[in-house]
């Protein structure tokens, strides 16, 4: 078990530059994922610690220790691919034993035939044949061990690629999109199980997707990547309530985030369509900001809304899911609706071209420059009494 | 597909293409059948003017024993195997390692190193074989099987087949090797060679049959009988018998053809996978 610690990896492929300086520490025992588009370099990140590339600068430690010079199989982390990467001529036990022959078993033990009678190999096999089996009937394959991987389901090549990273008890696990092969139904299992795993081995894992919800519901943390820069690296709710890029907020939940475009005004009150919203932030006066609000955050009402915060506009469009319900409202002079998440039971009587109000909780907008970071809310006053310019009202 | 194929052609079509396909397989057989036929009658009937794919008179007994005991055949026949296993050995020890490193390393020079090995399966073996010769004689090799054997160890086809084969291969595969502890050394030999079995076994046959029936290189590096392939053989067997008893003769003949075409049956189904890649996974 040991923690991992990357130092300002960089890393380029011919002229593009993939990786910008990466600095991450993971901590012992913990799960965290890389969440990013295609093509944002998670999964170079994680090759570059498994040894399968070569950072171009910067050091890769694994428990205290520098690896940067070591081979893949002396870095003690096993990994789990995205294609699982068994080998298509043995059985699953052979599959799973083998990583253990390659540590306990000599160059000459592991002849075939005569590596047999070697001294020592019959009392290494066993052990071997003794660790796979509790492997593999730990994660619920020992009835397959003599099967192919062609003869497999996916979800059972998945646990036998499980079952190979395990089995030699790696410092870390390393995984590369192992679910996404998998179909809607399993993957949701997966993701359970793999979290259960993580809590039973209690080792060090980084997980690779490009999925928010497998980087939301597995993770203690999630690094969340776009184009080769580690924008932001928390614990999955602070992500989601407290994105510190736009990029970031946008990314990570569903429906996407509503964000529409305001200037901070003389006051340093932030304008939206004119309008100045009781949201005071630290910034130059007059600057182009994006505001950004999460759906469930928007409330919507028939006729006017009462709060400072409200916007007039028309719904396009009622999406029922069952549990929740998705309001799409235009309001001008936007063109993009605006979605709001709501309890089925107050979409009842909402109809498809009805004027409607959105209000908001001023605590609950967030505010992006145009280079996308966060800007700091100095005051956002909840429903407000209008004021007096250059104050704001506490309630 | 097919019945849409079938639809789609007519029946006169059907007809031609299969009279046609016929014609051809008749011509590449009738030599081997002939060549049967002729090892099972005794010399009087070879020769009767009325031809007949069966002897009036059974004749093999007697042709097949001339065959094995007025000359060595089974000696012939196991420096066949002799040369064609260590050719192959030999072959495989050299073309795996240099296709996975010419398919799956990066290293400087690659492109360039490929593009010198394509340009080897140019050139004809009769243009290096002055040199080749002159080397052996300088080591004092000649007339031995190491003669025969050492020009063919290195397959330039063999690289050229197994890389492409190894293309074919996920790099995870090769990755995930790598990580449960193999060295590239072994990943060639515990990973790719068993992945890539189907074209390993194409390659045997057809190194098995080029390798048997090579004529003249042992032609020109082999004196003594003792040493003799098989296609020798039958040359020492047709000197030695004056070139007139074909019975004999051609019942040396099918002896030697015999294991080429045992070996090519029992590899059918890998060899076609082999050769047209369709394997892996």
């Amino acid at each position: 078990m040991a923690g991992i610690s990357l130092r300002n990896i960089r890393k380029s492929f011919k002229d593009a530059q993939i990786l910008h300086g990466v600095s991450l520490d993971i901590a012992d025992g913990e799960f965290l994922t890389l969440v990013g588009p295609s093509g944002c370099g998670k999964t170079t990140l994680l090759r570059i610690i498994a040894g399968l590339e070569t950072q171009d600068s910067g050091d890769v430690l694994i428990g205290e220790r520098m690896v940067d010079d070591l081979p893949p199989k002396a870095r003690d982390v096993a990994m789990v691919f995205q294609s699982y990467a068994l080998y298509p001529y043995m059985t699953v036990a052979e599959n799973i034993a083998l990583p253990l022959e390659m540590r306990r078993l000599s160059a000459l033990q592991r002849l075939p035939l005569a590596g047999r009678f070697m001294p020592g190999a019959r009392a290494a096999r066993a052990g071997i044949d003794r660790d796979v089996k509790a492997v593999a009937e730990g994660l619920g394959i020992g009835h397959l061990a003599a099967r192919k991987p062609a003869q497999l389901s996916g979800g059972q090549r998945q646990r036998v690629a499980l079952a190979r990273a395990m089995v030699r008890r790696p410092k870390a696990f390393l995984m590369d999109e192992p679910l996404s092969n998998l179909d809607a139904k399993m993957r949701v299992q997966a993701r359970t199980e793999i979290s259960e795993l993580h809590r039973s081995l209690g080792a060090t894992f980084v997980y690779v997707t490009h999925d928010q919800a497998e980087a939301m519901t597995m993770s203690d943390r999630v690094a969340v990547m776009m184009g080769g820069h580690l924008l932001q690296v928390a614990p999955p709710q602070v992500i989601y309530d407290d994105p510190q890029d736009l990029a970031v907020a946008t990314f990570i939940g569903t429906p996407e985030i509503n964000t529409l475009p305001g200037r901070i005004g003389a006051d340093g009150r932030v304008e939206v369509i004119g309008t100045p919203w009781p949201v005071t932030v630290e910034g130059q006066p007059g600057a182009e900001v994006t505001v950004a609000i999460r759906p469930e955050a928007l409330m919507v009402t028939h006729g006017a809304a009462s709060d400072a915060i409200a916007l007039v506009g028309t719904i396009r469009h009622v999406e029922m899911l069952g549990a929740e319900t998705l309001v799409h409202v235009v309001a001008s002079p936007l063109t993009r609706p605006l979605v709001t998440r709501i309890e089925p039971s107050a979409a009842a009587a909402l109809r498809t071209g009805d004027p409607v109000a959105l209000s908001t909780d001023p605590r609950r907008v967030l505010v992006f420059g145009k280079d996308g970071k966060r800007i700091a809310v100095r005051q956002s006053s909840p429903p407000l009494v209008p004021a007096a310019r250059g104050e704001t009202v506490h309630v | 597909m097919r019945t849409r194929s079938i639809a789609a052609t007519g029946l006169g079509f059907q007809l031609f293409r299969h009279a046609a396909l016929g014609l051809g397989a008749f011509l590449m057989l009738a030599p081997f059948v002939i060549m049967i036929s002729v090892s099972l009658k005794p010399s009087g009937e070879i020769f009767s003017p009325e031809f007949t794919l069966l002897p009036k008179q059974w004749h093999a007994w007697q042709n097949y024993a001339d065959a094995f005991t007025k000359q060595p055949l089974a000696r012939y026949i196991l420096n066949g195997f002799i040369v064609t296993g260590s050719i192959f050995a030999c072959q495989l020890l050299t073309a795996l390692p240099c296709a996975y490193a010419l398919a799956k390393l990066r290293w400087r020079g690659r492109e360039t190193m490929f593009m010198l090995v394509l340009l080897g399966l140019l050139i004809p073996p009769q243009v290096t074989a002055i040199p080749l010769y002159i080397l052996l004689w300088q080591l004092g090799l000649l007339n031995t099987y190491a003669a025969i054997i050492l020009p063919s160890t290195i397959s330039v086809f063999g690289i050229f087949l197994m890389r492409q084969f190894f293309l074919t291969v996920p790099d995870d595969l090769i990755n995930a090797a790598r990580l449960d502890g193999l060295g590239e050394f072994a990943i060639v030999w515990r990973i790719m060679m068993p992945t890539a079995m189907p074209a390993v076994i194409a390659f045997g046959v057809l190194s098995l049959v080029w390798n048997w029936n090579e004529f003249f290189w042992p032609l020109i590096v082999v004196q003594s009988e003792h040493l003799a392939t098989p296609p020798l053989g039958v040359v020492f067997f047709a000197n030695a018998e004056a070139g007139t008893n074909y019975g004999p003769l051609m019942a040396a003949a099918t002896a030697i053809t015999a294991p080429l075409v045992i070996a090519f049956l029992a590899a059918q189904r890998w060899f076609i996978d082999g050769v047209t890649m369709t394997a892996v996974k």
